[in-house]
């Protein structure tokens, strides 16, 4: 392991719950509904974190606990089973119905798993009822993801044929990519967690390699491991170099020879190394400051350190699983300070003082830090661009290069006056 | 508990953060988990804020609930005062910390500290966005000039002529992420600047603590977003004896309407009534013939309550639309909204269920819909266009250009405003008429987009059904002349002749039931 320094932070945050994440997973399963049970401040959350609304009706809704129902719990269950027999009436198209918990939820210790068990009974073969809890007090912004999966876990029947599991929310194209990679490398039986559709949830077992997308499933991982699946130890899939060692753990697992992979992968190596040319001229030298949101820190700053040589200042995480990332720690420079969890203000200190060209952060930030005179990138875009993979390495390093780019446009003077 | 899957207002204790952010020299400590500093980007993003709210969240987790959650309280609360060092301090927790009770207002007011704190108690499980910034406001005033209350002699509007001086007012209730709020003020400044009256203070929107204190050198209020300031502007009334204006001053005649009233409250002469009918174009432009076509325009609105009822009466008095539908998602102004209503023969929609609403649009079949966001996408679902006069709004609301809807200006604005998107409406009926004439391009692009197109394929789809729903069948000459009706109306005719047939027992729709039942309705 490099010698990476390692610090953790409380206090104040500025960062997203689990709930966030129902604004990527409800695209993924257009077949499952998302019904958070909690308060108007849950409701406008995923509002705003969404969006502008486009659809007549989404996938995902707010069962509002009101006065009433925080008087006496039975009330609330007999009222959750009100609301959920309103919307499957509705929308009959619904095939599974993940009931979210959020942080009054949880803490009034609103028996959600119970809730569902009986939902379960009474809607038998129509709809299926999972629970988990999205809730701000346990989880953050994309760990909501990784309590969506563990949740469906238990609906996955049980097979012992060898199968590559790709898990983690891709977007559709780029799993697409992934499957005809793996096909040509001689990988035919690949499946994606979560699925397509929530119904065609794959079959798990003790020959099923497991081929983490995404660095933010550390529970989903442990609950992998329990049913007998084997956990391929790799970076992640962002970058050339990610992607090219991802390729490579995985074709290891399955015993493919590494001259067959480099032999597959290299045109589209050299390919993508062309593309992000451009893209590095800007980067180069670049001093970035990443605040935590997505647990996609680590793997965004090896990227943008190893192949747009940016020098990293600070690397923030909400939640460092060491042995998760491992093999990205592994690929991380020396010295790279990792910030576990977040003092907001103190972080701003160090931003402040640390003057960099770029800084990676929610939201809430971005206008404020700009306002400062300080480059910014909002986090939240990398969970809903098409980033993983070596043939979407530029368009990654893109995401990082436009707004340094813009800023040198606009302080650029380029036309004379005739 | 209510199936919610989208809410025109938030929680309130956004309705707080509004106020906080609106001002200066207060910071707000909330006890509220991480996920709530969601509420940070409504204003960095939406009103492209370069300051973060001044927001300190205790960001509790579940760890912490078993031990000691005052401590983390307490302790937030003396970061934040050392880092920003308000003036004022407000307190308050958000939904999930109402459950815990920490009291986080009592144990800040025990931490002897000298500024003023205001302990906000919100009650999330029943109140929504616009009571929270109310509640705050009021209560902030409250704080700031309770001590003042027993030794001051009730205000009298007539003592600016004793002092030998122009009278001055406040201006109360513009705030961040509310409609305009930011031109308006300037408007309704300018308007009071040019009839001799001074401003004292504008509040929330730029004011500091001092300013509060200062609220009382004025004669009297300009309550000019009730949703925000009528709470504060009654107390003020009540202990101070300001009195506060009624006029909410969109629209011409709202506006002249609005000059006269803080005329006669500080009995100022009015000098230059006359004048006051050119100030704005907008008499003269819906006077003007190319505004004939706008007559009877049937109209749909929904928004809060002041922007709902203000835009009813310019729609029908200013602009000689038909109001079709009325209504709002603000309970507290249901009572208004419904007697605004009931003056149109209509029925006010009150409700905060977006859906509800896009049916009802649905129903009144406008030409026009004027609403939040939310009914500007519901708008574009049925090919209708829309124009926004309310909260809760985009980024692309909070225009870079000068664009108030109160004052003369408002109205100029408001003009352009909802008469583009009927022009461009025309476009689309004409486009839709010639679309025969061979020099017409095929796949000429609406500028509603392909939802439009789609929505009128909808619509003819539904009229090549050969029967209605309720068995009545329509001939071929019905039928011809049926797609003769401007498409956006077509939906409209179709049900009001079904309907006319079933009334008349006509089993069979020809041309002249058409006829019949038009005449028959109109």
């Amino acid at each position: 392991m490099s010698k990476v320094e390692f610090n953790k932070e409380t206090g104040p945050r500025e960062v997203f719950c689990g709930l966030t994440s129902i604004v990527w997973l409800h695209r993924r399963m257009p077949d499952a509904f998302f019904l958070v049970v909690g308060s108007r401040t849950c409701a406008h959350l995923i509002q705003s974190a969404a969006g502008v609304m486009i659809f007549a009706e989404p996938r995902f809704g707010t069962a509002i606990l009101e006065e009433k129902d925080l008087a006496g719990l039975a009330d609330a269950h007999e009222e959750l089973d009100r609301v959920v027999k309103d919307l499957i009436g509705r929308r009959p198209e619904i095939k599974t119905l993940f009931l979210v918990g959020s942080c009054p939820s949880e803490v009034i210790k609103l028996d959600l798993a119970t809730v569902a068990e009986k939902l379960n009974k009474r809607f038998l073969g129509q709809v299926r009822f999972v629970n988990y809890s999205g809730s701000g007090i346990e989880t953050t912004f994309t760990q909501g993801e990784d309590g969506a999966l563990k949740a469906l876990i238990p609906l996955m029947k049980s097979s012992d044929d060898e199968k590559l599991l790709l898990v983690g929310t891709l977007a559709n194209n780029v799993e697409d990519r992934f499957k005809k990679i793996f096909g040509n490398l001689g990988i035919s039986n690949i499946e994606s967690f979560p699925p397509r559709q929530s119904t065609e949830l794959p079959k798990i077992g003790k020959n099923t390699k497991v081929l983490l997308t995404q660095p933010y499933l550390s529970d989903t991982v442990r609950d992998l491991k329990h049913r007998g699946c084997e956990i391929i130890s790799a970076p992640f899939p962002l970058g050339i170099e990610g992607s090219t060692e991802w390729f490579l753990a995985a074709a290891k697992a399955f015993k493919i020879n590494e001259l067959k992979v480099h032999e597959i992968i290299s045109p589209l190596i050299n390919r993508a190394k062309l593309a992000l040319e451009s893209h590095k001229e800007i980067l180069k030298g670049k001093r970035l400051f990443l605040l935590p949101e997505s647990q996609l820190e680590i793997s965004l700053a090896r990227f943008l350190h190893n192949e747009c040589e940016m020098d990293l200042i600070e690397v923030g995480t909400p939640y460092l699983n060491k042995d998760l990332m491992k093999e990205e720690i592994n690929l991380l420079p020396d010295n790279t300070k990792i910030v576990e969890g977040q003092h907001v203000e103190k972080q701003l200190d160090r931003v402040r003082e640390s003057n960099p060209d770029l800084v990676v952060c929610g939201m809430g930030l971005a206008n404020p830090l700009e306002a400062e005179g300080i480059s910014t990138k909002w986090s939240i875009e990398m969970v809903f661009s098409p980033i993983h993979g070596i043939d979407q390495a530029a368009d990654l390093a893109g995401l990082f290069s436009k707004p340094l780019k813009r800023n040198q446009i606009l302080t650029s003077k380029t036309l004379v006056t005739h | 508990m209510e199936l919610t899957l989208w809410t025109y207002e938030g929680p309130p204790h956004v309705g707080a953060m509004r106020i906080a952010s609106s001002m200066k020299d207060i910071h707000y400590v909330l006890h509220a988990p991480q996920g709530d500093t969601y509420a940070d980007l409504l204003f960095t993003m939406i009103e492209r804020r370069g300051q973060r709210p001044p927001v300190t969240y205790t960001t509790f987790q579940a760890r912490d609930l078993g031990g000691d959650t005052a401590e983390l309280v307490k302790k937030n609360i003396k970061e934040a005062v050392e880092r920003f060092k308000p003036k004022t301090l407000l307190v308050g927790e958000s939904c999930t910390a109402e459950l815990i009770q920490d009291q986080p207002g009592a144990l800040a007011k025990g931490m002897g500290f000298d500024m003023p704190i205001v302990n906000l108690e919100l009650p999330a499980y029943s109140k929504k966005e616009n009571w929270g910034a109310s509640e705050t406001f009021y209560q902030l005033t409250r704080t700031l000039l309770k001590e003042k209350v027993s030794y001051s002699e009730k205000i009298s509007p007539l003592r600016w002529k004793e002092f030998g001086r122009r009278p001055k007012v406040n201006i109360i209730g513009p705030s961040l992420l509310g409609f305009r709020c930011r031109d308006d003020v300037i408007e309704i400044q300018r308007i009071l600047s040019e009839q001799g009256i001074d401003t004292n203070v504008v509040a929330p929107l730029g004011a500091n603590p001092d300013d509060i204190e200062r609220l009382i050198d004025a004669e009297i209020n300009i309550c000019l977003y009730p949703e925000i300031a009528e709470a504060a502007c009654e107390w003020l009334k009540r202990n101070f004896g300001m009195e506060y204006t009624n006029t909410i001053p969109i629209g011409i005649k709202n506006t002249i309407e609005f000059i006269n009233e803080v005329h006669k409250k500080l009995d100022l002469p009015l000098t230059n009534k006359k004048e006051l009918e050119n100030k704005s174009k907008l008499p003269w432009y819906s006077k003007s013939v190319d505004s004939n076509y706008l007559t009877g325009k049937r109209v749909f609105i929904f928004g809060d309550g002041t922007h709902a009822i203000a835009a009813a009466k310019i729609a029908k008095e200013e602009l000689g639309f038909e109001v079709v539908g009325l209504g709002t998602y603000s309970r507290e102004m249901a009572r208004q909204v419904r007697a605004t209503a009931k003056d149109l023969n209509l029925e006010a929609l009150i409700t905060n269920n977006y859906l509800a609403v896009e049916d009802a649009m649905k129903k009144a079949a406008p030409e026009l819909v004027l609403g939040t966001q939310m009914e500007r996408h519901s708008a574009k679902r049925l090919g209708i266009p829309c124009s926004v006069i309310s909260t809760p709004m985009h980024v692309q609301d909070v225009p870079a250009r000068y664009s108030p809807q109160m004052g003369w200006e408002g109205a100029n604005v408001i003009f352009d405003d909802w008469v583009h998107p009927l022009m461009m409406g025309l476009e689309e009926h004409l486009i839709d008429m010639f679309k025969h004439d061979f020099e017409f391009v095929d796949g000429h692009q609406s500028h509603l987009g392909h939802t439009a197109t789609k929505a009128k394929e909808t619509l003819n789809s539904d009229e090549k059904e050969k029967n209605s729903k309720e068995g009545i069948i329509w001939t071929e000459s019905g039928r011809a002349e049926l797609t003769k009706v401007p498409f956006f109306v077509r939906g409209k005719v179709k049900t009001n002749t079904e309907k006319y047939a079933i009334l008349r027992g006509i089993p069979e729709i020809s041309d002249e039931t058409l006829y019949d039942a038009k005449a028959y309705f109109s």
